[in-house]
């Protein structure tokens, strides 16, 4: 008998000939925030969120973008050579800072070269400062908000829902996703939180609306 | 019912780190004198008890989360062979290949075997309790592949030559100084003059780290959870160094033990809520990694992944210890636990300490391989409190030891005087001559209000350190019976 | 009402001046006290080291004992954890059908002290007097098993003459935990030394809870130190008026040194 058919031979004599059906799962807890999305007090909460991880949050209206994100970039990195950031191909071109460069495709490790990135995000999930990439040409791929020191993500209001449940009930299960609540961080060391290890040590999110 | 009656092995001795080499009282009659790991332990669990307190109680349904925590899993162990054949077929339709591994041998060959077939000779690895608990590095090593543990704590306790001794902070038992003193030894190149602070330990880690990195092929994970409805699989951390694991290397093999399945994506909303804030104490752990099979352009694209049973369906075949399959690994048991907090973990010779470990080991190998472990607790119930999924742990630590018990082959001492407690204790004339008996102690005392302090064993276990009453001569019963007629 | 006393074992041979008290506050308050002649143990121990088929007959007995009674009631919570939590469980378990019944109807009708006083009769001020500096120990079995609450802590409040001090890190095991303390006997002392610093950081003279079981291992600990604090069951403080400060209650350690 191979492995699988052990396996599964096992599970089927522990749990006997008469199984008990399954008691039915209660979802009584919170499905919903009760605010809708983009609501004012959503976005208020996503902020301090954000920063009570170390985050930086900068807001501006939709026409503003591209001088905004100009403008973190150059809080987070000062004077820096423009392709050195390097955006997700699908961030629209009136976000995009003067002189950046677009991911391309080269190899993922080519991309820890650069200094910043600047994506989009799918979701934002306000009460825990969390922002979701989901590989799509807005977010990008994997490897674009993992290498480079410094990420940019622009959040727009009406991406901001309040609650877990709404913003997983959002996002597609097949897809590449990463769920970022704050910069890189660690508490290995006497529990002592210290921001920045591996991933982007500084994140910077861009809030429109 | 038992494993053992139905003939369901458990997890093999000779491979994999779920047994001790000595008993808990021993090993933590050690641990108790190091007033250094005492200090860094105290100092640890005290801080993280109270991000998580805090965390929890800004959150108003989590009692309703916690239920619905606990009832998807016993659910899902209700239908668990369903739930992985679904798993499987997902997967595999995604891009990915499953494997199934019956023990800790067998797993460690078939990574083993994958690895040599990239023909890498070097991994990095995601911190995953399964790959400690089958022992896979030193089986990678024993073929000549060198697996470099990423996380940082994981990286201390490689670099110290040490065992993890925490769920979620392996290196929780190590203070700065000592972390420090680690890496100027074994780093090659750290700066001679690193500082202490725990920003300038974790920028060296960082350093060092870096490279592996980008030049890895093959990387090795955990998994957190495993949705079968979707395939889409769940790794939680928080330094990054997960996401460089799961995003860089062509190949990426996860390691999973057959009960972190979930049912539905759904499911995903209740625990991405229940364990960052039981483990770290924080509202969402950094980052979150969900992958389903193969993404073309995005990530590894060789996946592989290992469902592995080791004592897993033993467990499974007792209807009390089957709940302890329901842990999520969050470590909030062990940061309340009195006696984790005082022994440390590596006292439970297990890569599962703590209370969730004390219940968990023994059952995986046998209990009569792990037979102190379901002593090695007081019972006072704060671990099933802080459970996120409401694992009633101390029912389940009382059900084992009546299985140890019930084990013996041999009457022992203990057996005997219980059994002779329980015949007096069940007629009540013979329980009044054992209260006469014991009452006659109080002639040791000679007078004294309590007992010598150097009786013989085993009531010196209680005198070394305690003083006993001098027993009065008259129980309350005899004396009301005296007064009232009875 | 006619009140069924349950002594438990370990008060009954150990510490009787805690059951004597129990009966004397509830007949101060009117109600008829009985102690049933039968009653040995709950069974707690024998079913928390591992005899649970021994702990059977012990359950029984008990059941036979209590037969009948409207409440019962005992001072401790850890005793009352078990008739709720275990009894009914283990004979189940070992086919006892009947017993296990009887058990649970049992249950139902079995209090710890300061839950009988508070919740079934109604009264947090008993009329006690103790001029004493006390620190209450809420037991690990009182606090999340039997979930007492401020109980105790409300019938302190309105004892005269008392002096309530809070205990830091009051919600941790003091190390007893039955056979544990001698199977383990170097982690429970451990547990027990920071349960004891934490007593003595208070300053209080006494140190209650309402398990005389928790209260022999910290006043057996207080009592190796000489360190003068003693430990007093809340049954005693609680029975305890100006007309009836009776020698042992006001003056003397429960475990002397």
């Amino acid at each position: 008998m191979n492995a699988r058919e052990e396996i599964l031979g096992r599970i089927r004599t522990a749990l006997g000939p008469d199984r008990p059906a399954p008691a039915e799962v209660r979802r009584d807890y919170r499905l919903a925030d009760g605010r809708p999305p983009g609501d004012p007090a959503l976005l208020d909460l996503l902020i301090d969120r954000l920063e009570d991880y170390k985050a930086s949050v900068v807001r501006c209206a939709p026409p503003d973008v591209a001088v905004t994100v100009a403008g973190a970039l150059r809080g987070a990195l000062g004077e820096h050579s423009p392709a050195g950031v390097v955006v997700a191909p699908g961030v629209p071109s009136g976000w995009r800072p003067d002189g950046a460069v677009e991911d391309d495709g080269r190899p993922a490790v080519a991309l820890a070269e650069h200094a910043a990135t600047l994506t989009g995000v799918s979701v934002a999930i306000a009460e825990t400062g969390t922002l979701v990439l989901d590989g799509s040409p807005l977010s990008g791929r994997r490897a674009l908000s993992l290498l480079p020191d410094c990420l940019v993500c622009v959040v727009e209001a009406a991406q901001v829902v309040g609650s877990v449940p709404e913003g997983l009930a959002r996002l597609d299960p097949l897809a590449p996703l990463t769920m970022i609540s704050g910069p890189s961080a660690t508490s290995d060391i006497e529990l002592q939180r210290v921001e920045g290890v591996h991933g982007p040590r500084t994140l910077v999110v861009v809030l429109v609306g | 019912m038992t494993a053992v009656f139905l003939g369901i092995p458990t997890a093999p001795p000779g491979v994999g780190h779920l047994r001790g080499d000595r008993s808990f009282p021993d090993a933590a009659r050690d641990s108790l004198r190091d007033g250094q790991l005492r200090a860094n332990l105290g100092h640890a669990t005290a801080t993280i008890r109270g991000k998580r307190a805090a965390v929890v109680g800004e959150v108003p349904d989590w009692a309703e989360l916690r239920e619905a925590g606990r009832a998807i899993k016993a659910a899902t162990m209700a239908r668990l062979d369903e739930h992985l054949i679904a798993l499987e077929e997902q997967v595999t339709a995604r891009g990915g290949t499953v494997h199934w591994a019956r023990d800790a041998t067998e797993a460690n060959a078939i990574v083993t075997r994958l690895v040599q077939a990239t023909g890498a000779d070097e991994v990095v690895k995601v911190k995953s309790m399964a790959t400690q608990e089958i022992g896979l590095n030193e089986a990678l090593e024993a073929a000549g592949i060198a697996a470099h543990e990423t996380d940082l704590a994981e990286l201390i306790v490689q670099l110290g030559e040490d065992t993890p001794s925490h769920i979620l902070v392996p290196a929780i038992h190590k203070n700065r100084a000592e972390i420090r003193e680690i890496f100027l030894r074994t780093m090659p190149g750290v700066d001679p003059e690193l500082p202490d602070d725990p920003r300038r330990l974790a920028m060296a880690a960082r350093a060092h780290l870096r490279e592996r990195f980008l030049r890895a092929r093959v990387a090795i994970s955990g998994a957190n959870f495993a949705v079968a409805e979707t395939g889409t699989l769940a790794v939680v951390e928080s330094e990054g160094n997960g996401r460089m694991c799961l995003t860089l290397p062509q190949t990426l093999i996860t390691v999973m033990g057959i009960e972190k399945v979930v049912p539905t994506w759904r499911d995903l909303e209740v625990y991405l809520q229940l364990l960052p804030r039981s483990s770290t104490g924080e509202r969402m752990n950094p980052y979150t990694s969900l992958w389903a099979g193969v993404t073309p352009g995005d990530g590894p694209q060789d996946f592989h992944l290992v469902l592995v049973d080791n004592g897993r369906t033993a467990v499974l075949a007792d209807e009390v210890g089957r709940e302890a399959l329901h842990c999520i690994r969050c470590s909030a048991c062990l940061n309340v636990c009195p006696v984790y907090e005082r022994a440390g973990g590596h006292a439970y010779g297990s890569v599962y300490p703590g209370p969730i470990g004390a219940v968990l080991s023994p059952q995986l190998t046998g209990v009569e391989d792990n037979a102190s472990l379901p002593y090695a607790s007081s019972l006072c119930g704060a671990c099933y409190d802080v459970c996120p999924v409401a694992i009633d742990i101390p029912s389940i630590l009382v059900h084992l030891r009546a299985e140890h018990v019930e084990a013996q082959t041999r009457t022992t001492p203990e057996a005997l005087a219980f059994r002779a407690l329980s015949t007096a204790m069940s007629h009540p004339r013979l329980w009044r001559l054992a209260q006469r008996a014991a009452g006659l102690g109080r002639f040791l005392a000679r007078g004294r209000p309590t007992l010598p302090a150097t009786l013989p064993p085993p009531a010196s276990r209680w005198t070394r350190s305690r003083d006993l009453p001098t027993p009065p001569a008259e129980t309350f019963t005899q004396a009301w019976a005296r007064e009232h007629g009875g | 009402m006619r009140v069924a006393l349950f002594a438990t074992c370990l008060v009954d041979t150990m510490v009787p001046q805690v059951a004597r008290a129990t009966a004397v506050l509830l007949q101060r308050l009117g109600h008829e006290v009985v102690v049933p002649p039968g009653q040995s143990c709950c069974g707690q121990m024998h079913v928390n080291t591992g005899y649970r088929r021994e702990a059977v007959p012990v359950v029984a007995n008990h059941v036979r004992a209590f037969a009948g009674a409207e409440a019962i009631v005992a001072p401790s919570g850890s005793c009352v954890a078990s008739i709720h939590h275990q009894q009914a469980a283990v004979a189940r378990r070992a086919g006892e059908h009947a017993l296990a019944d009887e058990a649970a109807a049992l249950a139902e009708r079995t209090y710890e002290l300061s839950q009988f006083l508070v919740d079934v009769l109604g009264v947090t001020d008993v009329g006690a007097y103790y001029p004493h500096r006390v620190t209450y120990h809420p037991t690990c079995h009182s606090l999340r098993m039997l979930k007492v609450g401020d109980r105790p802590l409300r019938l302190l409040r309105a004892v005269r003459g008392l002096d309530l001090v809070e205990l830091p890190a009051a919600d941790q095991c003091c190390g007893f935990g039955g056979t544990f303390a001698v199977k383990n006997a170097e982690t429970s002392t451990a547990m027990l030394t920071d349960k004891m610093a934490n007593v003595l950081s208070t300053h209080a003279e006494v140190c209650t809870a309402g398990d005389a079981s928790c209260l022999m291992h910290i006043g057996g600990g207080l009592s190796r130190l000489r360190s003068g604090t003693r430990t007093v069951h809340l049954a005693e403080i609680l029975a305890s008026t100006e007309d009836a400060v009776s020698p042992h209650q006001a003056t003397t350690p429960a475990v002397s040194a």
